[in-house]
């Protein structure tokens, strides 16, 4: 049986899962299967070729999402003339783009694109997020639950299209920022805020299926007018909202390296070490302890031997040392009788001549003694 | 049980050292209410597109690598049967226990609503999430890290039937923080793969766990050599007799060892370079920042570990850890802050505020001074009489 590289995948995932089970909850995040999308989830289609920068959307967009009235009227286009991102207050900003020099005539005229959060089939955001405050609706939109979030801004760092705006000025219930994709409108039924108020249609509400259908179907009926690419049909694994230009999309502030990989699988290598850490470690570890024991108990024997071995040969040193000693004392002794009764026998023969001498001396003493008394 | 409160030496003189900690600690206090009362953004250059500044790169990602002494020095000593880096273990294990409270004292700071914290844990499990790794592993390792401390703390108090039950878990401990240091140091580096339009190639590679994992270990072990000197020039009077032998031996143990990790941790970033096919990358002005932080706060410490080892260079040794956490400090503030969003403009990158600077310095120095308080009254540098022949 061949291994189909989709099976591989399959398995890997399997485990990628396995890992990501640990404190007991699936993930669907982590898993490695090439995800397709929520079957019959809904998109909207971004045609910039008809895009004609008018705001209206931004405007609806805020009044949809209840924001706080812009410092600048949504009327006011000149805030077109730097490019902008989406902020706390504002989902959703449309720039405008210059066409390069070099273009022919007919695409000389600027290029307008909306931007908002393109809710990603596999969402960067809601993978790197650590209390799962993000998560892609079976419908589609990418939602966020701020009763989770701890504020981390993890998944700011993780979204590659730099979506997400975080309330640094509130000190107490700080929120991340985003575009709902209307979703409590599509609940009822009807079309998000800002797709509503498109006077050009340049937004397409639909499910995403049939968005891509229509968006291959304008390529192919006008190619002058397209580049022959849907942004969004996989880019970071694909996304739910898509986009059409009429220049290449990196013309339009849209990276096009982002590559196809999703996200979960960027990470899912690192999250599937984990199983294999934890099963591994202790048993190289103790290994080792046992081979460090191994080798300390040895270092012990030999080290025991070697005393056992030191104390042999001193003792032995010793007992010839002392032997030494005792013949060197035995000698000493001996030396030390002779001495001792030379000693005393030159004594006794001292004390025999002295004696001899005092008698000699006797017999002349009475002489003396009478001299004495004489002198008296 | 009854037993009696050691005393407790809080003798504060009006040094100039001290009176600077004092300044800090007044500011660092200041900066706090600000923190709390007007939001990050009222202390904070963060903004939408650099959401992670000095707080996540410097308190977090240098902490966690900093603090990688502790289970370093533990797995020489018990696992690999390095005896003779006994008497380096407690300061090391203080160390990182303090390195790692900092972190998460620090993460208060830094997160959105700090309360939450247990969250990822107790509430809501983002098991997909790298950060969700991270968050675990530094909770159950502090945890880890609390018990592997409690002796000293014990023997200080007298109390040592429990000092007795938890000196019997040593090696589990050991084995339970090399695990969980494996996975939360790797981790570190595996939040940013996420994130490879963000992420300069040079610094972006899928072995980025790995060599934060790897990085790690010297980053530990020269740490332990730094930390050793200091402690040398201020706290010798705490220090005993076996503490002031053995530190020799761990300097130039550690410098070798380091030296051999540090020349293979330069192989795999050159292994990563060639796979990704970076080279032509190196001829930029990204390239040669990346090169000073190779050859510069790599290369250069790793070489100058091994002379000190070889002459056995007590002196150089210090040389070089000092240079090699730098070199750690720099690596990962590339990674997180430097080359982070490198493809934007100059007017959308983001520079640490002067706040965030004095915080950061402030959470440190509460750190210095708790451990100044730690080691002038528990049995930290020198062993305590009463367990002096045991191991
Ligand atoms: S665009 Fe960004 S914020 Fe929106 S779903 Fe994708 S990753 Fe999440
Ligand atoms: S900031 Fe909130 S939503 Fe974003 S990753 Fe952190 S916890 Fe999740
Ligand atoms: S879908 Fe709704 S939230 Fe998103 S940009 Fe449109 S109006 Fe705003």
């Amino acid at each position: 049986m061949a291994i189909t590289r989709r099976k591989f995948l399959g398995w890997m995932g399997c485990a990628a899962a396995g890992s990501a089970t640990l404190a007991g909850t699936a993930a669907y995040g982590a898993s490695n299967k090439e995800f397709k999308g929520h079957p019959g989830s809904f998109g909207v289609l971004h045609d910039t070729t008809r895009c004609i920068g008018c705001r209206k959307c931004e405007k609806a967009c805020n009044e949809v999402n209840k924001m706080p009235d812009p410092k600048v009227p949504f009327e006011d286009l000149s805030v077109l003339e730097t490019e902008r991102r989406t902020s706390v207050h504002t989902h959703t900003v449309v720039n405008r783009y210059a066409p390069s020099k070099q273009a022919s005539s007919e695409k000389q005229h600027p290029i307008f694109v909306k931007k908002q959060c393109n809710h990603c089939l596999e969402p960067a955001c809601a993978s790197a997020c650590f209390v799962k405050a993000f998560k892609k609706d079976k419908k589609g939109p990418v939602g966020y639950d701020e009763t989770l979030c701890v504020g981390c801004r993890y998944c700011m760092v993780a979204c590659p299209f730099n979506i997400p705006a975080y309330e640094y000025d509130n000190p107490l219930t700080p929120r991340v920022m985003k575009c709902t994709m209307c979703l409590p409108r599509i609940e009822e039924g009807k079309l998000p805020g800002c797709v509503e108020i498109c006077p050009r249609e340049a937004l397409v509400f639909g499910k995403r299926d049939d968005l891509i259908r229509e968006a291959r179907m304008r390529i192919q009926k006008y190619p002058d007018l397209y580049v022959d690419h849907i942004y969004g049909e996989h880019e970071m694994g694909g996304t739910s909202w898509l986009y059409l230009s009429k220049v290449p999309f990196s013309q339009i502030g849209m990276r096009e390296d982002l590559g196809t990989t999703s996200a979960p699988q960027m990470t899912a290598g690192a999250l599937s070490a984990v199983p294999i850490v934890v099963g591994l470690w202790p048993v190289l570890l103790t290994g080792i302890y046992a081979i460090s024991k191994r080798k300390d108990k040895v270092a012990e024997e030999e080290a025991q031997e070697a005393i056992a071995h030191v104390k042999e040969e001193a003792e032995t040193a010793l007992a010839s040392e002392l032997a030494k000693l005792k013949e060197k004392m035995t000698k000493e002794k001996e030396t030390a009788v002779t001495a001792a009764v030379k000693k005393a026998m030159d004594e006794a023969a001292a004390a025999a001549q002295a004696e001899e001498k005092a008698k000699t001396e006797e017999q002349k003493a009475p002489e003396a003694e009478s001299d004495v008394e004489e002198e008296k | 049980m009854a037993f009696k409160l050691p005393p407790v030496s809080l003798k504060i003189e009006a040094t100039p050292g001290n009176i600077i900690t004092g300044i800090i600690l007044i500011l660092g206090f200041g900066l706090t209410v600000m923190r709390f009362y007007g939001g990050l953004g009222a202390v904070t250059n963060l903004d939408d597109t650099n959401p992670w500044g000095i707080w996540i790169g410097f308190d977090l990602l240098c902490g966690v690598a900093l603090a990688a002494g502790g289970y370093v020095t533990s797995a020489s000593c018990y696992v690999f049967g390095l005896k003779r880096y006994h008497s380096a273990v407690r300061p090391a294990i203080l160390t990182a226990f303090l390195g790692y409270a900092l972190v998460v004292f620090a993460l208060h700071y830094d997160v959105g609503r700090p309360w939450r914290l247990p969250y990822p844990i107790f509430v809501s499990p983002g098991t997909s999430s790298l950060l969700f790794e991270v968050g675990l592993c530094v909770f159950l390792y502090l945890n880890v890290l609390f018990i592997e401390f409690t002796p000293a703390a014990f023997e200080w108090l007298g109390l040592s039937k429990i000092r007795g039950i938890v000196m019997k878990m040593t090696m589990a401990l050991t084995i339970f923080g090399v695990i969980l240091s494996t996975l939360h140091q790797s981790s570190l580096g595996a939040l940013f793969l996420i994130s490879p339009s963000k992420l300069h190639p040079l610094w972006y590679s899928g072995y980025l766990p790995v060599y934060f994992f790897i990085s790690s270990m010297f980053a530990g072990m020269s740490m332990v050599i730094f930390e050793g000197s200091l402690a040398h020039r201020y706290l010798h009077d705490k220090m005993d007799e076996t503490h002031l032998k053995e530190s020799d031996g761990v300097v130039l143990g550690f410098s070798k060892a380091a030296s051999f990790i540090m020349m293979g941790y330069l192989g795999i970033k050159v292994i990563g370079l060639a796979i990704d096919n970076n080279w032509h990358y190196l001829f930029t002005g990204w390239g040669a920042w990346f090169l000073l932080e190779l050859l510069g706060f790599v290369g250069l410490p790793a070489f100058i570990y091994a002379i000190a080892a070889r002459d056995k260079n007590v002196k150089l040794a210090r040389i070089a850890s000092v240079i090699a956490v730098l070199g750690i400090v720099f690596n990962r503030l590339n990674i997180s802050i430097v080359a982070f969003n490198w493809h934007l403009p100059a007017a959308q990158r983001y520079m640490p505020s002067w706040m965030e600077i004095v915080t950061s310095v402030f959470i440190v120095t509460v750190g210095i001074t708790v451990y100044r308080f730690i080691t002038a009254n528990m049995p930290v540098l020198y062993e305590h009489p009463d367990y002096k022949h045991e191991h």
